[in-house]
């Protein structure tokens, strides 16, 4: 019989925090500026520059730490990391290695078998680097200091994961956690949130690790997914054919869905770390702690479980509205506001998650007042507009947060009850289609449906649908 | 009226009466620097016009009274470690040699908002690594009393220029004794202010957790009125300290009856130049006959303080350095192939050799697997070093003792030993370990005619002390020229 083998990963996450301003200096985190647009003389090292911390990232640091368990480092400190590359404006990039931030926390995920504990090995807060353009045309590189200085925490799990499927659901759930704080908004594909895996393989019953790789630019779900399998699948192949897993850093490359060596263990630099000596130790007293404790929300878990007890929703159901944390205060706001949170739930689930993906939006972008969307559903629970016109107005309450009474108004939309018109209408509808009331006379349910529809047009969609069915069936 | 020999405090009192005007006192200099520099070499760079228009415009603004410090007028020179925005500046590194900072220094911009005339950049060990500023990569500076002679480093220009009288004043920084020991070997006053005093933000960074930027005059009266007008509580350093006072002019009394004195006697060893031993303890008699109580103790740890200084400046300087490689400012190798070879030549071509030997020193010292051994070790030596002056502390109010343990050596003699050159900072550098204040204030000279300098050290945030009891010193025995 085959060996049958263990994949043990951990990870290191990288999380880009939402300050306003960089970790050391004054200059703006804003993405996409002009080239070294958003830089002065500490982000882009200049001689004689100092750094200086930015308390919030503190705050946000601290935030994380604490929902994730973490024992605090009340004395911490910042340490350099030497290196040289040309991203880098100093050279070092200002790190922590000797005191981080958090220690030795854990996050419960859930996966098909059931809860489980990952640990948390520590957590520390550094400075982003720049970015390289390397111009081919001219065979140079021009070097974009603007994120250079932008505030990271790391994240380090314990080797606690045992497949794709565990690693999915740990790094949901950090990007949940962090979401709900503000922290940031943890967009894989933008790289506010980067993953590295360090995996390894052993036989099931070992209990000692086997040696380890860690992969770099996994820039997805899907391509953590399939570099994890990809690597566990190297690493058994190498060990069944007797040779042995050599301890590197591996590059994933999205497009050949492989990966290549980048450096061993040999030539792994040495980052010379010493503790930063422009900046002084941040002392976090207990009232800082409680400060931010506080501050906390409520999250994703908790959430979950009260929407199922209190509005009385599915887990699915549930699951969807607390996917994030804007789209469970709209949800929220908006039952409170028109007090059907089902039909609230409905709107968010359906119509914003259809137009969210027709629009390729993430949730967090959402723009729209509950105000208009509890408005909207009073209007459609009055029969004051039927509900293709509820959709139309919605499509425009998403896109331009209209008010939809002002807007059924203004475009004349609410539903005709008028009887006369009505029976005007339909005895029109019925002259213009012989064929189909000789179908129906015949039995064929069907065609009334053909019938409705007509109606509905000639009269713009403002008919209620419900009525035009109980007058049609009684005039043929 | 010889103007060249006023003070810069008897300079600014007669510009602010209008005896003198910032542009007569602005061209003597000129003049003087015009005459001397080929002999001294004080100065990487004289900006002369910019000179000119400065003291244009300030003695506009000292008629309209609006600049009333006592320092308005007067003109002063900047070791070239200190930004300026526009201005070259080189720490005289090859490296460096055509770079013009974006930005000012904090102490320069304290200077100017006092209305000083800044005439140019002063001469120096490069990035502040030597004790002679022969490593200067624009040759060395002479020492004023004696051209065969070294004026001390690496604030040697700053301070030759002082003793020159080619400015009044000047800036300089102090990370082992850089201060200290130049004014010492040049007759002038210099002080290393308690760290965090001055703010850093602009002075190019040899060893971060030392570095501090102070005065180098003529007297006592102008240190104090020129550390009044550069420190200052500073948000952009974070190892800048608010003090609760700012006016250090106000120590100028002659006032040492009861004050104690300690002379460690683990100064006074074999090491120590009988000169100068002779010349300290006889400024120490000076002030035991103006009633201060002068005893000697043991401060112990003292051989420690070299090597332990030079582990944790080396290896501050190998990361601080690390910015110098070609790609954004500075000098970059003219022919390259890749960003390896690129990084690898500038760095070989734009360093000397002394900044190349602290850099290895440094990245050795902070290698994986030394680490324990070296760093850690020269970070738990200071913290004990500052534990030994915090005792002396509690049973002195100043520490004397010899600012070096020599006067100043001939040219030329002590690149090839760097061993012994990193000795003789014997006395100076455990107060940067300790993050004290220190003053050197001239005692006398040897038989060749070169100063000898005694210092001062006092606990944290005692400049005052330091200041009046040199003050005292220099009115009992007569102020030097």
């Amino acid at each position: 019989m085959a060996k049958q083998y263990d994949t043990v990963i951990g990870l290191e996450v990288h999380i880009e925090l939402a300050t306003k301003t960089k970790i050391f200096c004054g200059c703006s985190t804003e993405f996409g500026g002009a080239p070294n647009t958003h830089t002065c003389p500490v982000c882009t090292g200049m001689p004689g520059s100092l750094p200086v911390l930015n308390k919030q990232v503190v705050d946000y640091a601290l935030a994380i730490g604490l929902a994730t368990h973490c024992h605090i480092t009340q004395v911490c400190k910042f340490d350099r990391k030497n290196y040289f590359y040309p991203d880098n404006p100093q050279n070092y990039q200002i790190s922590q290695l000797y005191l981080p931030i958090a220690r030795d926390g854990w996050v419960e995920i859930e996966t098909g078998s059931g809860k489980k504990k990952v640990r948390i090995h520590e957590m520390h807060m550094e400075e982003d680097a720049g970015k390289l353009v390397h111009d081919e045309w001219d065979d140079t590189s021009l070097v974009d200091y603007n994120r250079s200085g932008v505030p990271l925490v790391e994240i380090v799990s314990e080797p606690d994961m045992r497949s794709a499927e565990e690693v999915i659901a740990y790094l949901e759930k950090l990007r949940h956690i962090v979401q709900y704080l503000g922290a940031s908004d943890c967009k894989l594909q933008e790289g506010s949130m980067r993953a590295d895996v360090n995996l390894s393989v052993r036989e099931v019953g070992s209990d000692t690790f086997g040696t380890r790789t860690e992969m770099k630019n996994l820039n997805s779900f899907k391509a953590i997914t399939h570099a994890i399998e990809g690597e566990r699948k190297r690493q058994i192949e190498l060990i069944e054919e007797g040779k042995k897993v050599v301890q590197e850093t591996r590059r994933w490359d999205d497009n050949k869905e492989s990966s290549h060596a980048m450096r061993s263990k040999e030539d792994a630099k040495d980052y010379r770390y010493f503790p930063e000596p422009d900046l002084v130790p941040i002392v976090i007293d207990d009232e800082w702690i409680a400060r931010i404790k506080n501050q906390e929300p409520e999250f994703r878990t908790e959430k979950l479980e009260r929407y199922k007890k209190e509005y009385d929703i599915s887990q699915v159901d549930a699951e969807i509205l607390t996917e994030s944390k804007k789209m469970a205060e709209l949800f929220e706001a908006t039952a409170a506001l028109c007090k059907k949170p089902k039909k609230a739930a409905n709107w968010l689930m359906v119509e914003t998650m259809r137009l969210l993906k027709d629009n390729a939006m993430e949730p967090q972008d959402l723009r729209f007042s509950p105000e208009n969307l509890a408005s909207l559903i009073d209007l459609a629970d009055a029969k004051t507009i039927n509900s293709s016109v509820a959709k139309e107005v919605f499509e425009q309450i998403f896109l331009h947060d209209v008010d939809p009474k002002a807007y059924v108004k203004d475009h004349g939309l609410m539903t005709v009850n008028d009887e006369d018109a009505l029976r005007q209408t339909l005895t029109e509808v019925i002259a213009a289609n012989p064929q189909a009331v000789a179908d129906y006379r015949g039995g064929k349910e069907k065609a009334l449906g053909a019938l409705v529809g007509q109606t509905m047009k000639a009269m713009k969609g403002k008919a209620n649908p419900g009525r035009v069915n109980e007058l049609l069936r009684e005039m043929l | 009226m010889d103007i060249l020999s006023l003070s810069a405090v008897e300079l600014g009192k007669k510009i602010k009466a209008g005896e003198i005007s910032a542009m007569e006192a602005t061209k003597a200099s000129l003049a003087q620097i015009a005459a001397e520099e080929p002999r001294i070499h004080g100065y990487v760079t004289v900006d002369e016009e910019g000179a000119l228009k400065q003291a244009e415009e300030i003695q506009k603004r000292i008629e309209n009274k609006e600049l009333t410090s006592p320092l308005a007028g007067v003109p002063t020179a900047i070791k070239d470690n200190m930004c300026i925005k526009g201005q070259l500046t080189t720490c005289s590194s090859k490296i460096l040699s055509n770079f013009k900072p974006t930005y000012t220094a904090e102490a320069v911009k304290n200077l100017q908002k006092a209305g000083a005339v800044i005439l140019g950049k002063t001469n120096m060990d490069e990035f502040a690594m030597g004790s002679t500023t022969e490593t200067s990569y624009f040759g060395p500076t002479m020492n004023p009393h004696d051209t065969n002679h070294v004026p001390g480093g690496s604030s040697g220009g700053s301070c030759a220029a002082v003793a020159a009288r080619e400015c009044y004043y000047s800036l300089g920084s102090d990370t082992g004794g850089s201060i200290r020991q130049p004014s010492s070997f040049c007759g002038v006053v210099g002080m290393k202010p308690t760290y965090g005093t001055v703010s850093r933000y602009g002075l190019i960074a040899y060893g971060s957790s030392l570095d501090q930027i102070g005065p180098i005059t003529k007297d006592v009266t102008d240190c104090a009125a020129v550390l009044t007008a550069i420190a200052s509580w500073d948000k952009k350093d974070s190892t800048s300290v608010k003090r609760a006072d700012y006016d250090f002019t106000s120590a100028l009394t002659e006032d040492v009856k009861g004050l104690r004195v300690g002379i460690p006697t683990d100064y006074f060893t074999d090491g120590l130049n009988l000169e100068v031993a002779g010349a300290i303890r006889a400024a120490a008699r000076v002030l035991a006959e103006n009633g201060a109580v002068v005893e000697e103790f043991d401060l112990s740890l003292v051989k420690y303080a070299i090597p332990a200084y030079y582990v944790i400046a080396s290896a501050e300087a190998s990361s601080n350095l690390e910015r110098f490689d070609g790609v954004k400012y500075g000098y970059r190798t003219p022919e390259y192939e890749g960003l390896h070879n690129m990084y690898k030549k500038t760095r070989s071509e734009g360093f000397g050799a002394e900044v190349k030997r602290r850099i290895m020193l440094g990245s050795f010292v902070l290698s994986s697997g030394y680490y324990d051994a070296y760093y850690l070790k020269a970070l738990r030596t200071k913290a004990l070093i500052k534990a030994a002056f915090d005792k002396a502390f509690e049973s002195y109010d100043v520490i004397l003792a010899p600012a070096a343990p020599t006067t100043a050596p001939e040219l030329g003699k002590s690149l090839s030993d760097p061993l012994k050159m990193y000795l003789s900072d014997i006395y100076t550098v455990s107060v940067n370990l300790a993050g004290l204040p220190g003053l050197s204030i001239p005692v006398g000279k040897d038989k060749k005619g070169l100063p000898i300098g005694m210092q001062l050290i006092g606990n944290h945030f005692q400049e005052k002390t330091l200041l009046r009891a040199a003050y005292t010193y220099e009115r009992a025995t007569g102020k030097e020229a």
